[in-house]
């Protein structure tokens, strides 16, 4: 009997349905219709992969193949869906989180004409549709398919109000950075086609053992790359920040619970492969720790309420690549899903905020709004008790994962990231105690328009509040309950789990606790200093961390005005001199070539004759002697 | 009899006809010279056609008859050409009162 989970093609399936019908019908469309398309097609695919998560869990899989996407020669790309427990899990994540913004959405979008209004569903619903591609593809051209389109909508949302040229401007720099990456990945795609003449999963992996020490290098660092762009990490993380331009729902769906997470689901999934390239590993952990730490440093002294979100989102995501380098997939997935979870809940709470503020972001214009925004403010607290990893948010258990395995590996990559895990509190406490605590110090406007948000918005807000509360159960470690950790036994199938562990259930419990401490007195220290505004001064490290390290001031010299100077140079010199300079040649020697040969044509017959003659003649020589 | 004499002779019609065209501006001799260089290629045609079935010539009366009827349709249509070319010089003559060749140069226009 066919496998039931053939019919997983109806989850990518309807939210392109809802796409093409919010995109073709969006003059026509009444924005009720257009907000019902979009939230309906997504909550149906959220019904179909809980469905097929069930069946996962009963442990069903299946690699269901529907056709030849290309084919040449021996060589073959089927149009395949993988549906193991990887993909499945990040079907919940995408299309629950998914379904919820898609719900914020209506209403914080609400005063967009009807128009536009069914312009951002539809992008919204093709940013679904290209993320479930990137997941669910059961090898890496169908994933490269997703990883486009998410690039895409990426910039379609950043850039959603196109009008303003800073926005446009954000959403080309998201694009480029990218378009690095994805060359990288590309690279990597042609190495292992060349290595291994397929592009399955199954069956590069089967194959990736017989593969040399350097190739497997080559290509997991070419991967890896292309994972620095999707998932923001250093060398290629400026965009996500800037990336804030969007309207704070696609911050949050793309920039802080999906798109960015593609980079580790990628190397999550070419697990196979990293295995057997330590080097990349290590590479892997130190870049996603130094990440972690740059991003923190530069998200304590951010004075915009989105931006801040945004480098604690690179931070977090250094995180889970510390995990993956470490090699413990589990504690990163882990992390990606209560990460999903928190992350998304405070941009939605930031979107409430900014909202109640009529669009402010600044929060040295903001405070005192927790007796206004009631709802909005304890669901944000909830967030930043959830990524700082207070017991027993969810964060705790996910990030306390990832130290753990830190410790395992390496004492140094545990100390720097405990240390970035105090950072994490720090600036999560500050943006709180800014926003929501001391007086308030915007316009007298703004303060008598200060309201809750609308119903639409604080249900999101509160079911993703509950599962950011809720969310680390999936996940308790044995010390506390034995066979708690659900999540490492739901993975087991295609994440086996990481050998024994060498570190004593007391040293855990120790770890735990010095953790807990640690954070607990960062967020007193935070609130002694940020319960009461003070005007921050900018002078030595203060200055250097608000300007962000200067690495786009760095970038812009050392990338950017190179490649315009060049390009100053292809179009002034060359284009001018060299290529104008050919084709103005070419016309004259042609013009004074015809000049020459027109006093051919005389008029008199004769001279033809004799022309004639002499080039038989000549044809007649030239055939005599090449014959010989 | 070779066939070598054929081509020398040939060739020499064919050179005589291609110097009086260079050389002369009467338009009749002009045309004389174009009718030797037409049939110093049929008398080529002929000759070789013999020269290839010059082996059942002892067999068939008719072999290589075939150059000789390419031969017939050329003079047929040279026929032709002449009564319109002879036309061309009548037409010539009746506007510039002359027929040397170098009054036909209208075709540089």
């Amino acid at each position: 009997m066919q496998n039931a989970l053939q019919l997983v093609w109806l989850i990518p399936f309807f939210p392109l349905i809802g796409f093409l019908i919010n995109g073709l019908f969006r003059k026509q469309l009444s924005k009720s219709l257009i907000a019902l398309t979009g939230c309906g097609t997504i909550l149906v695919s959220f019904i179909l992969s809980v469905w097929v998560f069930l069946q996962v869990k009963n442990g069903n899989s299946d690699v269901a193949e529907y056709f030849n996407f290309i084919s040449a020669g021996s060589f073959k790309v089927p149009f395949a869906f993988q549906v193991d427990a990887l993909s499945s899990l990040f079907l919940l994540i995408i299309t629950g989180i998914g379904f919820i913004i898609h719900v914020y959405s209506t209403s914080y979008m609400k005063d967009e004409t009807g128009e536009h209004y069914g312009r951002y569903f539809s992008y919204l619903n093709l940013f679904v549709f290209s993320m479930l591609l990137l997941v669910m593809g059961a090898n890496y051209v169908i994933m490269y398919l997703g990883w486009e389109g998410v690039a895409l909508c990426s910039y379609l949302l950043i850039g959603y109000w196109f009008k303003n040229t800073e926005y446009s401007k954000a959403a080309n720099k998201a694009f480029i950075m990218n378009r690095v990456g994805d060359f990288a990945f590309l690279l990597a795609l042609f190495w292992i086609v060349s290595k291994t003449g397929s592009v399955s999963f199954d069956v590069v992996f089967s194959k990736a053992s017989a593969l040399g020490t350097s190739d497997v290098t080559i290509i997991t660092l070419l991967l890896f790359i292309g994972a620095t762009a999707k998932s923001a990490q250093i060398p290629l993380y400026t965009w996500l920040p800037d990336a804030m331009a969007g309207p704070t729902p696609v911050s949050a769906l793309i920039h802080a619970a999906t798109m960015v997470n593609a980079g580790i689901y990628m190397v999550t999934r070419s697990k196979a492969l990293y295995s057997l390239a330590p080097l990349s590993q290590d590479v892997i952990a130190i870049t996603g720790l130094a990440t972690a730490i740059l991003a923190a440093t530069i998200a304590m002294k951010q004075n915009d309420i989105k931006k801040v979100l945004a480098y604690s989102t690179v931070s977090q995501l250094g995180y889970i690549f510390l995990a993956l380098g470490v090699g413990a997939y589990t504690a990163g997935i882990f992390h990606v899903m209560t990460h999903a979870f928190f992350k998304a809940l405070l941009f939605l709470a930031a979107g409430s905020v900014i909202h109640a503020m009529g669009g402010e972001q600044d929060i040295r214009r903001m405070g005192g709004m927790k007796g206004k925004l009631k709802i909005t403010y304890i669901t944000f607290l909830v967030g930043c008790l959830a990524i700082s990893g207070i017991p027993p948010f969810s964060g705790f258990f996910s990030k306390d994962a990832i130290l753990l395995s830190a410790y395992e590996h390496n004492k140094i990559l545990y100390v720097v990231a405990l240390f970035g895990a105090l950072l994490t509190a720090y600036y999560m406490f500050r943006l709180l105690f800014l926003t929501f605590n001391g007086s308030f110090r915007g316009t007298e406007e703004q303060q008598h328009h200060l309201h809750e948000s609308p119903a639409a918005m604080t249900i999101p807000l509160i079911i993703l509040a509950v599962l950011s509360f809720a969310g680390g159960f999936a996940g308790i470690p044995d010390i506390f309950l034995k066979g708690g950790d659900a999540i490492a036994e739901f993975l087991s199938p295609v994440l086996p789990p990481e050998g024994g562990k060498t570190v004593s259930h007391s040293t855990e419990l120790i770890l735990m606790l010095l953790t807990t401490v640690l954070v607990l007195a960062v967020i007193v220290l935070a609130w002694f200093r940020f319960r009461k505004y003070k005007p921050e001064e900018e002078k030595g490290l203060g200055k250097f961390l608000k300007n962000k390290w200067y690495v786009d001031e760095l970038y812009e010299k050392i990338i950017i005005n190179p490649l315009d100077r060049f390009g100053a140079f292809l179009s002034n010199v060359f284009d001018r001199s060299v290529v104008d300079g050919l084709v103005n040649i070419v016309g004259r020697l042609v013009n004074y070539g015809s000049r020459q040969v027109r006093l051919l044509q005389s008029g008199q017959v004769t001279s033809y004759v004799l022309l004639m003659v002499l080039s038989m003649l000549l044809i007649m020589a030239v055939q005599f002697f090449l014959r010989k | 009899m070779p066939v070598n004499y054929y081509i020398f002779l040939s060739l020499a019609l064919f050179a005589i006809g291609i110097v009086g065209v260079l050389i002369r501006r009467n338009a009749i001799t002009f045309f004389m010279c174009i009718e030797i260089m037409l049939n110093a290629v049929n008398l080529l045609l002929v000759a070789f056609s013999k020269m290839h079935h010059a082996k059942q010539a002892a067999t068939l009366a008719t072999a290589g008859i075939d150059g000789q009827i390419f031969v017939f349709f050329i003079m047929v249509v040279a026929a032709a050409e002449v009564s319109v070319g002879l036309a061309i010089i009548v037409m010539l003559f009746r506007n510039v009162h002359s027929v040397n060749v170098n009054f036909l140069n209208r075709l540089k226009h």
